[in-house]
């Protein structure tokens, strides 16, 4: 065994910079390995579409296959008949939605009942939107709002990460994330619960 | 040097206290193991998993040997995108840091999701003695908080309570309906009395998942949404990170995001994988990277393995000793094999214990996604702690006969041959109260004759 040397650096002052750990870590940091190459995986399966929608079903997500933002809008109306708010970004939907513009603190949407918004890309290993703050200028909404809907396009819908981060490799946001069904818990005897802190509930509508 | 066999906070003798209540043992056993078989399921769902741990294993290795390099790239970045970065050389820096910022906000009430990192840092405690109130917002760690409880596991942290424990405790916390055990209930009453802790919180606490040196971002992955509801209604965003969470490139995530859920709790991915990379506006976020006796474990050749962990916890789920002992009798912040192996860096003397509560029986390695060869450091540590004279005095010497034994083949066969006679005429002189292996066993019954024998009468060859 190497104890490469004592000089960790714990008598330096907090908030000091980082040179005496990094000079630890360079003095103790094993010989350069090189980085390897992410294999070209072969998706292991056919179906995008098919996949995404048995995927986002087993993680208790709902899902809908729709040729119009009228179908959407008809849908919407029906699954969420007493909701008080809803607010979108998009302006095809201004009809149901509270219409945002950026600039309004986060605090003031902690009664949104419905979020609407439409992801750029889609996951279909795991069912996962892809939201960035360019789309999405209020952070907290996704995770706030008592249910989410999102509408993907076919076409965006991504086989596996490996092909998702191909597309967002280089995209430029200040926050990202990927949403994956309602928010979930089973810290409880490992019971599975719908809705622990975020949405309740996630729609999905793919437009084909 | 202290007798560890004697002390009553070994790794033995809390695993006896837990095994007082055995349905609840049987239960503990049984849930972790249905933990296990969804990630069995989830794995063998892609026929890339072992390929995919192995580009995992060998990118992690990239990142151990360059490790300053990246961190340099991951400041400058992060510098660039306006986030603060402070390095905290031990746990004490790191909490003196959280505390200035809060501090320098005026700031005495906080929200944290999950961070195991604080858990190793003793943050919560530090900062309630000076005065700040810390609410621990992952559903599983505020019920252990309530009851004034470390976390059992670091994925599940309630997982040693039954859903009447979290009942008894939110009516005494939470006035819930006294009797009420239905966890839609139970998670729901929790949901309301975060909901007014996230948005009246002015400071948010999170871990990181992953933090990436192209780009200066950081990942933290929650199911539940605490970690976004925190820090996107909060006016200071603090992230404490272990220097290891240092990922080179932000496609490196597509390898790590499809082996952490899946191996940690069988789900395909998290609900939320969260990429902070600047601060939104008006927001302030610090990042807090933290050495901790990580720099020292990086220049232990043997040890070095330990820092590619990605906190899945399938080690623990898996391991026999783990799901029948439960993560209290680890007493330290993380638990489980993985625990076992990180804990000796911090205190040889305190941990010495830990290497020891294993069979070796090697599951650990075979489910870790990032192929961290847990089982022989295990064993490697057993050696360091034994010559540096911190194992049991019993341990030591039956060790010693061990070694003997094994390195003196014919002293193996007569050992052998006495060992099988003793079991057969005289159960009762191992099956004892001095030998703690009979403590929750039976003995099988022994044979005849040894599998030497056995193999030479009925198995070789004649006519060669």
């Amino acid at each position: 065994m190497s104890i490469a040397n004592n000089t960790t650096g714990l008598q330096s002052p907090p908030s000091g910079d980082g040179s005496a750990i990094l000079q630890a870590i360079k003095a103790n940091q094993p010989a350069p390995v090189a980085l390897v190459e992410i294999p070209a995986f072969t998706p292991f399966f056919d179906d995008v579409v098919a996949k995404y929608m048995e995927v986002l079903t087993a993680i208790g997500g709902d899902v809908y296959l729709v040729n119009s933002n009228e179908e959407i809008i008809e849908k919407i109306k029906l699954q969420f008949p007493g909701a008080g708010r809803i607010v979108s970004f998009c302006a095809e939907f201004a009809g149901i939605a509270e219409e945002k513009t950026p600039g309004s603190s986060a605090h003031s949407y902690e009664n949104v009942d419905v979020f609407i918004m439409k992801p750029a890309l889609a996951v279909a290993e795991n069912s996962a939107v892809w939201i960035t703050d360019n789309d999405v200028p209020v952070r907290v909404l996704p995770f706030i709002a008592q249910s989410v809907v999102a509408i993907i396009r076919r076409q965006d819908i991504v086989a596996t990460m490996h092909h998702a981060y191909d597309k967002i490799a280089d995209v430029d946001y200040g926050f990202a994330t990927f949403i994956a069904g309602p928010s979930k818990t089973a810290d409880i005897e490992q019971s599975l619960v719908l809705g622990a802190h975020g949405p309740k509930t996630m729609t999905v509508f793919i437009q084909q | 040097m202290s007798d560890n066999a004697n002390n009553t906070t070994t790794h033995a003798a809390l695993s006896k206290k837990f095994n007082a209540d055995e349905p609840r043992v049987d239960w503990h056993d049984e849930t972790l193991w249905f933990v296990r078989s969804k990630r069995d399921k989830a794995a063998n769902a892609l026929p890339e998993w072992e390929e995919l741990r192995e580009t995992a294993s060998q990118i992690k290795n990239n990142v151990l040997s360059n490790m300053s390099g990246y961190l340099q790239q991951f400041e400058e970045k992060a510098r660039q995108n306006g986030m603060v970065i402070h390095w905290a050389p031990d746990a004490k820096a790191h909490n003196e840091i959280v505390l200035s910022i809060l501090k320098r906000h005026g700031v005495d009430r906080m929200v944290k999701s999950k961070s195991m990192l604080t858990e190793e840092c003793h943050l919560n405690q530090y900062l309630q003695q000076n005065g700040v109130e810390v609410i621990d917002t992952d559903l599983g760690e505020r019920i252990v908080q309530m009851r004034q409880e470390p976390p059992s596991h670091i994925v599940l942290p309630a997982i040693h309570l039954k859903k009447q424990d979290v009942s008894d405790t939110f009516h005494e916390h939470l006035h819930t309906e006294k009797g009420n055990n239905d966890p839609q209930f139970l998670t729901n009453a929790a949901r309301l009395h975060l909901r007014e802790k996230f948005l009246t919180r002015k400071a948010a606490l999170t871990g990181v998942n992953f933090a990436i040196a192209e780009t200066g971002e950081f990942v933290v992955c929650t199911n539940e949404g605490n970690a976004d509801m925190g820090a996107h209604l909060a006016d200071v965003h603090i992230a404490c990170m272990g220097f290891e969470k240092i990922i080179p490139q932000r496609k490196h995530l597509g390898v790590f995001l499809r082996l952490l859920a899946r191996s940690a709790t069988g789900q395909p991915v998290t609900t939320y994988s969260s990429h902070f990379k600047k601060p939104r506006q008006g927001q302030e976020v610090h990042i807090v990277i933290v050495d901790n006796g990580r720099s020292t474990q990086l220049g232990r050749k043997d040890f070095r393995n330990s820092l590619k962990c990605i906190r899945c916890a399938a080690c623990f789920n898996t391991c026999p000793v783990y799901r029948r002992s439960g993560g209290h009798s680890y007493h330290t912040a993380i638990a489980g094999p993985i625990g076992s192996i990180l804990a000796p860096n911090l205190d040889i003397k305190q941990y010495a214990d830990l290497p020891f509560a294993s069979t070796l029986c090697g599951s650990c390695s075979n489910v870790c996604p990032v192929k961290i060869d847990i089982h022989d450091q295990l064993y490697k540590w057993r050696q360091v702690i034994g010559k540096q004279g911190y194992a049991g005095k019993a341990k030591a010497i039956s060790m010693q006969g061990m070694a003997f034994t094994l390195a003196h083949p014919s002293m193996y066969k007569v050992a052998g041959k006495a060992g099988r006679w003793f079991l057969r005429n005289t159960p009762f002189l191992l099956n004892n109260k001095l030998n703690p292996w009979y403590h929750q066993r039976e003995m099988p019954a022994s044979p005849k004759e040894s599998f030497a024998d056995w193999y030479k009468k009925n198995r070789q060859p004649n006519n060669e």
